[in-house]
Order: structure tokens, then C-alpha cells, then sequence
């Protein structure tokens, strides 16, 4: 098994995840079986071969197919629409429990 | 009026003759998903304000006599992910079940501009993450071929819409094939466009350099239709081209004799359901016959495309999800003492168990130690698989395949074993990876009367091949 117990608790922990106990069992199980499929990758050999982030890399040379906005100050979004999404808010701010422990 | 054979060119041609006002078109589709979707639950939200006031400047127009716009009173249907001004936009997530977006998809707004009229939002996977639309928190859709079956997914709601006649036409989104799956498991026309085609602008991110936006529809003629309309550059998506928009439907009309047609055999291999390869032989044939020149290709990569697929898809979708955090948007939990505590509450509590699943998964391939083994390994088999493509277009004008390896299965039926149901993406995920144009057209059904679909693959910005193909097949 590559991926241990330990492991699921400390990426849960980067993904902002609590999981309960049932779920990590799931979690543990499914993310081996995942992984192992994936290594087939390892079948082949990259060493040459340049990794590739998204398909307008193909494309970006021309920054005319692609071109970059001006640089001029545009309206954003009100302050009330932006708030008005929000759990909690006072008005002025998102409101959010206290960050800093005593 | 018959909903169920509606086109945009029939609909169109109704509004304008004024054998049908588009505020008493919109009631009528309202009455048939009231009466039918309770089976089907291929809506989420229905906006029947918003429709009401576009139909009515639909029909102040033909009463005006004035010049009416390309899609005059065409009832469309708006997949979950894509928000909308004031109409409730759940992504299919509990964690954004009472969102209501400020702004419009580009795509959304060009539909409007161009005089459709949007009547709901539809069900899908959450977040898009799916195959089979059981991964909805608000309950999976049913097949209208066969409401014991799913309907595919993730945009099965969209499919299912169209092939109930509840919407000529809707949007949906294509990652690793979510539009042409489901399309093909519920025997309509399903189109994901090349990357950048279409803005991705209002489109709630899964996996951004895999997400499109796309159009399911009856026919290939009302899918060149409504691309024509979406497509081109946004200012506010800085992936989309600037590149010129053909007129689509006009290029439906040139012949395809003398194409050269890419019939890879990599995905005629192990797994294909023997129904759906006669079918999608068969299709070959009439493309034959239609003058086109058969290909035998190969392209070596093509069984590293899931694996690689479900490393880059859930890297980003790791990224892309940090954001729903429980402060500006979205469910937060009660009761958090601190903020940490809050986003992890809010997050587990808004989240459903494949989310959860492909950011842990996204997460671990990103993480220190695993990020060259995983994430930069599947970007360069990428790379292969891109260039499978490439080599594969030097030879050849347009690939032929399957959609899917089987046709739509029963509900439940994969629903635990997580790596089975990804396999069921296994012929659409290669176009999503290299970024290529594919569509998704009914080319037969099974015994048990089950739609398959046949899938055409073209060149960057080639729709036009594509589609005409796809209709020389329909």
C-alpha cells in the first residue's frame, strides 16, 4: 500500500478536510486503488519529453491569437453585491470566527 | 406545437412566422417539465421570471415586424456550473445550494444576446466530477430511454433535457467528457469545442486547463448553430482565441467525400461493448460510402490517458476547490471556535464523497515529495499524448471512435468501485488532454433500445470538419 494512514490524515489536513472515520477508511482503500492504476505512467520513459501545464502553450507564441487586455482600471464588483453572498458580514466585511488563540 | 421534435430551424421558423408567440412557447415547455421532469430530474432551478421577460422581447419584436436575432424564442437549458444573475447556481454542491451569482456566463449572455430564452438550470455531477450524474446532491437523473439507466454524465442533465424534449438545446461542460458521454448514453448530438473556442468566463472551474463549454442538441445542424453564437474571444477569459468564427452551418454543406478519416485502433480494443462497435462500424461505412477516405491509425499513448487524466484533473481541481472556504460564498458550518476549524467544518459538511475523494487525490499529487512522481510525470505523458494527436492530423483530416465503451448503464451499477466508473470516460478524455475539438452523434441503438454514439475528433479549431462529418454520419 503506498498511501499509509498517516498519509490521508496529513493530506486531509493541507485540504482543509476533517473526514470522519468511516470516510477515511473509504479514502484509504480508494486512494491506493487510484494511484496504483496510475502508476502504469511509469511504464514509460519521459526523461526527453517536456511536461505540458495547458494546450494554449501550443499556441501562445502568438500573442495575437491570445492577445493581453490593456491595463486600464475598470469597474468591480460593488461592495453590497460582493457581500451579499456572504454566511456573515457586518456590512463593511466578511465576518469570520477569531483567528488568534489566547 | 410537438416539444419533442423542436429544432432551433423549426422553432425559429415558428416564432418568426408568428404561428407561436414565444411567451406562450416558454408556458408550454414549463407545463411539459412540470408534468415529466419529476421522473427525469433533469432540472435543479427553473427561472421562469427571467424566461418571461425574454420571451416577452422576443414577441415585442415580431410584433414590431423588426429584424429578429439567431436564436429569436429558442428554449435552452443552463448546466449548473455555469452561473447566472440572479438565478440560483449550485454546481450540483450542497456547499452552494443557496448561492446566487452577480454576473452571467459569457456563454449564458451570448445565448440571451442572441434572443434565446434560458428556463432553468440542470442537474449534473457535483462540480462536474462524474460520469453517471449520481454524484449530484440533489439527486441522480434518469435516462428518458430507460429510466432504469443513468443518463451519463457529468452533464446529464443536459442530455437528458434535450432527449425529453424539455429543451431544444442547453449547455453543458466537457472535462473529460462530459458532454459527449452523456450525449451519447441518451442519444443526442454533444459538441466540446477546441480549448479557447468558447470563454470560459462564468464557468465554475473543476480543472481549468481541461474545462469546455459546450452545446447538446437534436441535431448536428442546431449544435453549429448555437457554437457559432458562443464562440470567440472574451475579454475576460484570457485563454479564449482570437480567431475568427466561421459560420458553421453554412460549412455543413460541403461534402465530405475525399476527407481522410483516422480509425485508431486503440479504442477497438479490449472493453468495447460488441453493440457499439457494430454501431460505430457501421457509421465508418456510410462515411465510406459518402466518399470518405478510411484510415487504419494508431495512436500508441492512448491507454495512459486516464491515468493521466485523473493526476492533472484533480491537481487542479484541488486548487480550484480551496476556494469554497465558508467566508464569501457558500455553506459555512455552525458552531467553529476558530477559522481553521470553520473551513474544514464548512468544506466537510459541503462536500460530497467524489469531491472529497479528488481533492485528497489532487492534494497527495501535489504534495511535497510526490509532485515530480505524479503531477509533472502526467504533464509530460501529456505532452505524448498530444502528440499522438499531431502525428496522427499529419496523415489524416478527422479520427473516428466510439464515445463510450458501452452504452448507458444501470443506476448503481458503479457507483462504488470509483476507478470502474472513470473508465467510462476512457475514449473522451484524450481530446480534453490534447485540447482538440469532438462531438458525439446517435449512430444506432442496441437491441434493448439503448442509443450509442459515435465520436469525431478534428483538428485545433476545426469544428467545421467535425461537424460536417458528424453530420454525414447522423
Amino acid at each position: 500500500m503506498k498511501v499509509t494512514d498517516k498519509d490521508v490524515t496529513y493530506v486531509a489536513d493541507l485540504a482543509n478536510l476533517e473526514l470522519t472515520d468511516q470516510e477515511r477508511q473509504r479514502m484509504l482503500k480508494d486512494l491506493n486503488s487510484v494511484l496504483d492504476y496510475i502508476d502504469r505512467l511509469n511504464e514509460l520513459d519521459t526523461s526527453d519529453v517536456p511536461p505540458m501545464a495547458q494546450i494554449s502553450d501550443k499556441f501562445g507564441e502568438s500573442r495575437t491569437a491570445y492577445p493581453w487586455r490593456e491595463d486600464t482600471p475598470r469597474p468591480s464588483l460593488p461592495h453590497a453585491e460582493a457581500l451579499k453572498n456572504a454566511p456573515e458580514s457586518d456590512g463593511d466585511f466578511f465576518k469570520v470566527p477569531k483567528v488568534i488563540e489566547k | 406545437m410537438d416539444l419533442n421534435s423542436l429544432t432551433i430551424e423549426s422553432t425559429r421558423t415558428a416564432i418568426a412566422e408568428q404561428r407561436c408567440t414565444a411567451s406562450a412557447l416558454v408556458e408550454q415547455f414549463y407545463g411539459k417539465i412540470k408534468a415529466e421532469d419529476p421522473g427525469i430530474h433533469a432540472y435543479l432551478t427553473l427561472c421562469e421570471d427571467r424566461a418571461s421577460r425574454q420571451a416577452k422581447v422576443i414577441d415585442d419584436l415580431t410584433q414590431k415586424g423588426a429584424p429578429l436575432p439567431p436564436l429569436a424564442g429558442v428554449p435552452v437549458g443552463i448546466k449548473d456550473v455555469m452561473v447566472t444573475k440572479g438565478v440560483r447556481t449550485t454546481a450540483g454542491s450542497k456547499i452552494l445550494e443557496n448561492f446566487i451569482p452577480p454576473y452571467d456566463c459569457t456563454a449564458v449572455a451570448r445565448l440571451e444576446a442572441a434572443g434565446a430564452i434560458v428556463l432553468g438550470k440542470m442537474n449534473c455531477d457535483e462540480f462536474a466530477m462524474g460520469s453517471s450524474n449520481e454524484n449530484s446532491a440533489y439527486g441522480p437523473v434518469r435516462n428518458p430511454r430507460d429510466t432504469s439507466c443513468v443518463p451519463g454524465g457529468s452533464s446529464g442533465g443536459s442530455a437528458a433535457a434535450v432527449a425529453a424534449g424539455m429543451a431544444v438545446a442547453t449547455l453543458g461542460s466537457d472535462t473529460g467528457g462530459s458532454i459527449r458521454q452523456p450525449a451519447s448514453f441518451c442519444g443526442v448530438v454533444g459538441l466540446m469545442p477546441t480549448y479557447g473556442r468558447v470563454s470560459r468566463y462564468g464557468l465554475i472551474a473543476f480543472a481549468s486547463s481541461l474545462d469546455h463549454i459546450g452545446p447538446l442538441t437534436k441535431t448536428v445542424r442546431d449544435a453549429a448553430i448555437l457554437l457559432r453564437v458562443i464562440a470567440g474571444r472574451d475579454p475576460l477569459d484570457s485563454t479564449s482565441a482570437d480567431i475568427p468564427v466561421p459560420d458553421y452551418e453554412a460549412e455543413l454543406a460541403k461534402p465530405v467525400s475525399g476527407l481522410r478519416i483516422g480509425v485508431p485502433k486503440e479504442y477497438f480494443g479490449e472493453g468495447l461493448d460488441a453493440e457499439v462497435r457494430a454501431a460505430v462500424e457501421a457509421g465508418i461505412q456510410k462515411l465510406r460510402s459518402a466518399g470518405c477516405e478510411i484510415v487504419d491509425i494508431s495512436m500508441p499513448h492512448t491507454a495512459y490517458a486516464i491515468p493521466t487524466y485523473y493526476v492533472i484533473a484533480t491537481a487542479e481541481a484541488s486548487a480550484n476547490l480551496a476556494r469554497f472556504d465558508g467566508v464569501r460564498y457558500g455553506h459555512r458550518a455552525k458552531g467553529a471556535r476558530t477559522l481553521a476549524e470553520m473551513y474544514r467544518k464548512s468544506r466537510d459538511e459541503g462536500f460530497g464523497t467524489e469531491v472529497k475523494r479528488r481533492i485528497m487525490l489532487g492534494t497527495y499529487a501535489l504534495s511535497s515529495g510526490y509532485y515530480d512522481a505524479y503531477y509533472l510525470k502526467a504533464q509530460r505523458v501529456r505532452t505524448l499524448l498530444t502528440r499522438d494527436f499531431a502525428e496522427a492530423f499529419q496523415k489524416v483530416d478527422a479520427i473516428v471512435t466510439p464515445t463510450a465503451p458501452t452504452p448507458a448503464f444501470k443506476l448503481g451499477e458503479k457507483a462504488d468501485d470509483p476507478l470502474s466508473m472513470y473508465l467510462a470516460d476512457i475514449y473522451t478524455v484524450t481530446a480534453d488532454l490534447a485540447g482538440v475539438p469532438g462531438i458525439s452523434v446517435p449512430c444506432g441503438n442496441t437491441q434493448s433500445g439503448l442509443p450509442i454514439g459515435l465520436q469525431v475528433l478534428g483538428r485545433h479549431f476545426d469544428e467545421s470538419t467535425v461537424l460536417r462529418i458528424g453530420h454525414a454520419v447522423e
